[in-house]
């Protein structure tokens, strides 16, 4: 189940509540049951900053704990009634001298924590160093369960805790979930059909490999990385940063090991004989932003950005609050003033001012290496043909109503025709071998919006054309049409389906009109000698009833056109871009501390500071004769010993998949965040990414084919006093989709999704007047052909007016990183899935789909297959029959009011044999089911 | 069986009920009791997630429910319209003393400035004797109804940062903004309409944009909602074109009861919160429009204004606001430029101040009167002022303008707790400085939370292992303005 947002983030309060001393053993482990005490309730005034310090006393170091305060300390160990520690905790009589003082707002301990206090002190007050700075341990797993040592971690805590896990998720679901996790699209028809004999092993390895993974996880690390497509603040201008994102579609797609995935981001222009790609990459740092607005002060500017990339990197990497160490001292966690501006050097040093700085120009599919190779296009080749036309005799109609001859020898049918009415003409020819022949549809002014069709939109369905010669039929080889209506080939008209037929109003190639003149030719199996006998054309519409072709000509050709051939298509020339990367001065900036964090106060006294890690954390950057530089800084990220990058990096991965980390601060690792529920778990991850080449590909495997990846998500009632908040994982959780693959599952659903990877941004519609609140207005040139149906995650992001469907499902505005969304669910949220025109024209999509693909099925069938399409799996009957009501009730209503239905409905369905009312309930039946909470979230 | 029904049944089955009536978030009954005595022993809300809008009880005595923030975009020039600084007159053209202009950061002065002295005339007006300029007629009226801050400073002194600052308390993007945070502690009274709600109106939108409004890492349940001047007025409020009112409800109808299916086969109460979301969305596509609809308000009223029906202005964004936290809207945010008087085109001292002045004088007192007048400036309160002030020196440019100020500048507050015709702050001969009753950003934004219920220090949200507060570290409550 779904957690509530704002609860989450209280939760590291409560997290010792649920996983308390009764879930442990009797052992007192510091750490575990005395840290988080002394770190919430003492750290604050007796913790690592000297200048808040009280009494010369601090509680997290045991040398401190234990120093003689003059006669007495606060801890002596072995003697909890000798402690000043218990004394002051317990002195309620003397609010003086109570700690907490009563007016911290700390809160006083508990009886249960003094307690916990007590049995320490008397178990000799051992100290632990803080989990997330110790290191990865070396965890094994029984050999019985090296199948997936995750289900051995959880099922063992379940067990201790008496709980059964759930079973599996049914395979329809996990089909889902498996592909809008690894991919973010939804699983196809053929997908969901071979799923069951592929199998999950399979199936996982084709999403690890699909190009769309690196999309997928991409666009989380985009997120770190605060990529958007604009320099922020309140001009906002364009920027060209897209290389480096596809720089990360492609890094996650090859795998790229993870350290140097690192150290090309963070150091990619310092690398020796680098790579364009690797320069590229150095780009992570350069989605800070910039201020163009005059007078803006470019110093100021400048180390806003620095700050950033120091806050950034310490949260990303290292899952720490180092920004607290800016102003002062960490409170909490031991980073100094100083340490801070250790990092701030190493970033201090590049050219960029508040400005482009340094630039790579880059091609559209260079990163990526996926230039299209030239598409296909058909031509239409009947003009390599000699034309002829015919002298028609008795054109006949099956109602009796004539064909009426026009001066440019072609037949108009009558006003008066009848329903469903078919025709049959003779033709006779001055050829002496006939090989082919073409009937051309034309427009006419008496023709219902001129025709060429007597549909009310002019359309017709020509569901059957057959030609005789002499009492035999002459077979036909094949078909070819200069355009078909999508789900109206003209090879329809040679089956033996009464109800499939060519029609040509609209669909299909882009300069495809309404109402245009249009041909077919048919060939024969074999050239016919003629010998002066007529032939006998025959035409059905027997699809729908007002159908008709209105008017129409034959002609005939003694050699066989060619089949239509394709040809390359123009290539389009690639775009460039130049993206921003990163580039050293020859000579570095001073860094001095900033007083209280304010750049206009430099703290020369203290001297300047040289480039340095965190003396907490392992390993040592060790001594070198020169400087060290961000490439230093990158190759200490990543080494083995450092205990946090791969816990950081594994816990992210990890709350991908389960809406929550095993450390649910995920951005904070600091003595003020939530120990992990499953400790040995992390580390076990933590270690085999690392001893497996740093592979994301290969942690992401073991989890997905986990048992407890794949167990259900339905809540569990009974759970709900043990471990209401799932977190010994006895089940799955429901998780809502992120703001870009709401998007992404309807262009699925409705199959207009354009499946392009890569390249610079693009513009689908958006509403007008978006910019009304913004200072500069932008140029939102909104994209046509396939860039309208892109993915999500291309959307052009200006910082200063976010598209809004990304806005209001809680896409970040990318200011500063962002390691983990909020979900909010809200009514703009409702709005916008109902009423957004671009989402009303993705269920259009739908329904249009339904039609095409499924042409003559009932509505109990296209509910079906909607539900396969949107939600993979099928109704249920509840489900179904509601639907199946809805659909009439808004059939029966539209039935009786065309216009409102006519606005409901697409060109392609006015085109098509549905009535009006009825395609317009199907939008109606599309629309419900995308608006769905089951639609938006991975179950 | 109708949807009613279906909810009843399924309440009915005991295992759910329990899960429900006990574990609306989704906790144990002990853990979740546990959970809520923690949230306010710390003064947090209580935020049902199934209805995080749900009006909620502040943990101190409040004086206002309601917010409603004049904001001045651009930075209105105290020297022309509040301050009235003779012996700046007398220095007219003379370069500044030394000693103010130490350490100083400008925008865009190139250190060669001379002193402006201020042209208008001015008069004193009302018991408490503020003196204001011919430019703003319509404040005399309500002189004796405010609290004026002639001692304001901020600590940025470019538009885009500086607005942050006002709206946020931090120059840089990313924080939630003053009704986010107000939201979150308080909800709203109205279940139909957002409860924080951004208007525009000038020439151009504020700079820095949708992150004045945006809840930062609050969720976006609290962030504003721009309402827009032409169309509808909420983004996707229309419902497709072909549907009715009739259909639109067997729409919702529909999905209502796909997701109650769902809800029963998941058990997940996140589908709960759906329901409700899609329900208010549903009564939204009505209040929405009935709220910018004015032709119910009396001729008086709209003459009150200075309304004209049928075309959007700041005037009729006040009258809006109004109407707003008449329905219970809890924070109505209003932004109206373009105020910059750098002295170029479009932005000279004498014309185009004058423009903007009659843009929105009127409106303003207007707004102060009318909520005197129903009774609703007892716990209303409004704030009028720009992000920061002008210098004393001109800015050269076509004609002689005036720079951004952070220093000294003046806005004012009226309603709900505070004094009335109250002069708080002095800024010095020039008005170069405050002499007394400073008052920073910070404070104003905690002098705002103390009338609204919260100590400003305790109103936080824990993000990135920090608890985050809208006045940072800072701030003060102005306890001198306070009735």
């Amino acid at each position: 189940m779904a957690l509530p947002v704002e609860m989450f983030r209280f939760l590291p309060f409560l997290l010792p509540l649920l996983l308390g001393p009764s879930t442990f053993s009797q052992e007192i482990q510091f750490n575990r049951d005395i840290r988080p005490i002394l770190s919430d309730k003492c750290f604050l005034c007796h913790g690592p900053d000297e200048k808040k310090r009280k009494a010369d006393l601090r509680l997290d170091q045991r040398d401190g704990a234990l120093a003689n305060l003059g006669g007495y300390a606060a801890v002596v160990p072995g003697k909890p009634d000798e402690s000043e520690l218990l004394a002051r905790v317990l002195a309620h009589e003397e609010p003086s001298e109570l700690m907490p003082p009563p007016d911290s707002n700390r809160g006083q301990l508990t009886t249960g924590e003094v307690s916990l206090l007590r049995r320490w002190i008397k178990q000799g007050a051992p100290y632990q160093g803080h989990w997330a700075f110790e290191p990865v341990a070396d965890v094994r797993v029984p050999e019985s369960w090296s199948n997936n040592p995750v289900d051995y971690f959880v099922e063992k805590r379940l067990k201790e805790s008496g709980i059964t896990p759930s079973g599996p998720a049914d395979s329809e679901t996990l089909l889902r979930r498996l592909s809008l996790d690894l991919t973010g699209l939804l699983p196809s028809l053929e997908e969901q059909k071979s799923f069951p004999d592929a199998g999950l092993e399979s199936t996982v390895d084709r999403l690890l490999a699909s190009p769309h993974f690196g999309e997928r996880w991409g666009r989380h690390w985009l997120d770190q990385a605060r990529y958007a497509d604009s320099h922020g603040y309140s001009i906002d201008g364009d920027r060209q940063m897209w290389p480096f994102r596809d720089w990360v579609i492609k890094a996650l797609n090859d795998d790229l090991p993870f350290d140097q995935f690192t150290i090309e981001q963070l150091a990619g222009d310092l690398l020796p004989n680098r790579t364009k790609a690797q320069h590229v990459a150095s780009a992570f740092h350069r989605n800070t932003l910039i201020n163009q607005e005059g007078g803006s002060d470019r110093e100021q500017f400048r180390v806003e950005s620095v700050i950033d990339r120091v806050n950034t990197t310490g949260a990303v990497w290292l899952g720490l609050t180092v920004g607290c160490a800016q102003c002062h001292t960490h409170k909490f966690d031991p980073i100094t003033q100083r340490e801070y501006y250790q990092l701030f050097a190493f970033f201090n040093n590049t050219e960029d001012a508040n400005s482009t700085g340094a630039t790579v120009e880059v091609e559209e599919y260079e990163i990526l290496g996926n230039a299209p190779e030239a598409p296909p296009v058909k031509t239409f080749p009947s003009a390599r043909a000699k034309w002829n036309p015919v002298r028609y005799r008795n054109p006949v109609t099956s109602s009796g109503k004539p064909l009426h001859l026009q001066k440019d020898n072609s037949l108009l049918v009558d006003k008066a025709a009848g329903r469903n009415d078919s025709y049959r003409v003779q033709a006779t020819t001055y050829l002496d071998r006939v090989a082919a022949l073409r009937l051309r549809v034309l427009p006419d002014k008496s023709l219902p919006r001129n025709g060429p069709g007597t549909a009310a939109n002019g359309n017709f369905v020509l569901t059957k054309l057959r030609i005789q010669s002499r009492g035999k039929p002459i077979a036909i080889s094949h078909a070819f049409a200069d355009h078909e209506q999508p789900g109206y080939p003209i090879a329809g008209t040679l089956d033996q389906d009464a109800k499939s037929g060519w029609a040509i109003n609209v669909g299909g190639t882009r300069k495809a009109t309404m109402n245009s003149p249009h041909e077919a030719v048919f060939v024969f199996s074999e050239p016919l000698e003629t010998k002066g006998e007529p032939f006998e054309v025959t035409m059905e519409h027997t699809r729908n009833e007002s159908y008709l072709v209105g008017r129409f000509a034959i002609e005939l050709s003694p050699t066989a056109p060619p089949a239509p051939a394709s040809k390359p298509a123009e290539i389009v020339k690639p775009r460039k871009g130049r993206v921003m990367v990163m580039k050293e001065l020859p000579k570095p900036r001073s860094t001095f501390l900033f007083t209280r964090g304010d750049f206009t106060r430099p703290h020369k006294e203290s001297g300047e500071i040289a480039p340095d890690t965190l003396s907490q954390i392992r390993p040592a950057l060790g001594e070198s004769r020169e400087r060290p530089t961000r490439l230093e800084l990158a190759r200490w990220l990543v080494h083995p010993e450092n205990p946090l990058t791969p816990r950081v990096t594994v816990n992210r991965i990890w709350m991908r998949y389960f809406g929550r980390g095993l450390v649910e601060t995920e951005e904070d690792f600091g003595t003020q965040g939530s120990p992990p529920s499953h400790p040995d778990l992390l580390d076990y991850l933590s270690q085999r990414f690392v001893a497996e080449g740093w592979s994301t590909k290969k942690i992401h495997r073991l989890i997905v084919t986990s048992k407890t990846y794949q167990r259900s998500s339905h809540a569990r009632p009974d759970l709900v006093e043990i471990d209401p908040g799932n977190y010994l994982l006895a089940h799955q959780n429901r998780v809502r989709l992120d703001a870009e693959i709401v998007r992404d599952a309807a262009l699925c659903a409705s199959g207009l999704l354009a499946p392009k990877i890569g390249g610079p941004g693009v513009y689908p519609p958006q509403p007008p007047d978006i910019y009304a609140f913004t200072q500069s207005r932008k140029n939102w040139k909104t994209s046509t052909g396939e860039d309208r149906y892109r993915r999500g995650m291309y959307i052009f992001f200006y910082r200063s007016a976010p598209y809004p469907l990304l806005q209001t499902f809680d896409a970040p505005d990318f200011q500063t990183t962002c390691t983990r969304r909020v979900n909010s669910n809200t009514p703009l949220q409702a709005l916008t899935v109902a009423n957004d025109p671009a989402f009303l024209e993705l269920a259009q999509g739908l329904a249009e789909r339904l039609l095409r693909e499924l042409p003559s099925a009932d509505i109990t069938a296209h509910i079906k297959r909607a539900y396969q399409l949107a939600l993979s799996r099928i109704p249920s009957e509840v489900e179904h029959k509601l639907l199946i009501d809805y659909f009439e009730a808004q059939a029966a209503d539209f039935a009786n009011d065309a216009v409102a239905a006519g606005k409901l409905t697409t060109p392609a369905m006015k085109a098509g044999p549905e009535s009006y009312a009825r395609s317009a309930a199907l939008v109606c039946v599309a629309r419900a089911i995308l608006n769905t909470d089951n639609f938006i979230t991975r179950e | 069986m109708n949807d009613h029904d279906h909810v009843k049944n399924w309440l009915a089955e005991p295992t759910r009920r329990h899960f429900f009536r006990d574990c609306g978030v989704g906790l144990g009954t002990i853990a979740l009791n546990s959970l809520l005595g923690q949230l306010q022993a710390r003064h947090l809300p209580v935020i049902d997630p199934a209805q995080p809008m749900d009006a909620r009880i502040p943990p101190l005595q409040a004086k206002a429910k309601n917010v409603i923030f004049l904001h001045m975009a651009g930075a209105p020039s105290q020297l022309e319209l509040f301050e009235d600084k003779p012996k700046l007159r007398e220095f007219h053209g003379k370069t500044p003393p030394k000693s103010l202009m130490e350490g100083k950061r400008f925008a865009f002065l190139k250190g060669n400035e001379t002193l402006l002295g201020n042209s208008r005339p001015f008069l004193r007006h009302g018991q408490c004797g503020m003196s204001l300029s011919d430019q703003i007629p319509h404040h005399r009226k309500i002189v004796d109804e405010v609290v004026w801050l002639r001692g304001m400073t901020t600590d940025v002194f470019n538009h885009g940062p500086a607005k942050l600052f006002m709206n946020t308390g931090f120059q840089a993007p990313g924080r939630p903004s003053m009704g986010s945070w107000i939201t979150y502690g308080l909800g709203s009274e109205n279940d139909s309409l957002p409860g924080f709600v951004v208007l525009q109106s000038g020439p151009r939108g504020p700079r820095a944009g949708n992150s004045l409004w945006a809840s930062g890492f609050l969720p976006t349940s609290f962030q504003g909602v721009p309402f827009r001047g032409k169309g509808d007025p909420i983004l996707h409020l229309r419902s497709p074109e072909g549907m009715n009112r009739k259909r639109e409800r067997r729409f919702y109808d529909a999905v209502g009861a796909l997701n109650r299916a769902r809800l029963q086969a998941t058990g997940d109460p996140e589908i709960l919160t759906r329901l409700n979301a899609y329900e208010m969305a549903y009564r939204m596509q009505s209040s929405a429009p009935e709220l910018m609809d004015l032709s119910k308000e009396s001729s008086r009223t709209l003459d009150l204004y200075g309304v004209t029906p049928g075309q959007p202005s700041y005037a009729s964004n006040c009258l809006l606001a109004r109407r707003l936290v008449e329905r219970g809207v809890r924070f109505v945010q209003l932004y109206h430029s373009n105020w910059d008087s750098h002295g170029g085109p479009g932005e000279t001292l004498s014309k185009d101040f004058e423009k903007v002045c009659k843009s929105a004088d009127q409106a303003s007192a207007a707004l102060v009167l009318d909520l005197k007048e129903r009774g609703m400036l007892e716990d209303t309160l409004v704030i009028w002022g720009g992000e920061f002030g002008r210098t004393p020196m001109g800015e050269n440019r076509k004609t002689t303008g005036r720079d951004h100020h952070i220093d000294a500048f003046t806005m004012w507050m009226a309603g709900a707790g505070l004094k009335k015709g109250y002069i708080h702050g002095e800024t010095d001969e020039l008005g170069f400085g405050v002499v007394n009753g400073k008052v920073h950003v910070h404070d104003l934004h905690a002098t705002l939370l103390h009338l609204l219920g919260f100590d400003h220090e305790r109103l936080t949200y824990r993000f990135q292992g920090r608890d985050f507060r809208l006045t940072d570290v800072h701030g003060r409550v102005v306890n001198e303005i306070l009735a």
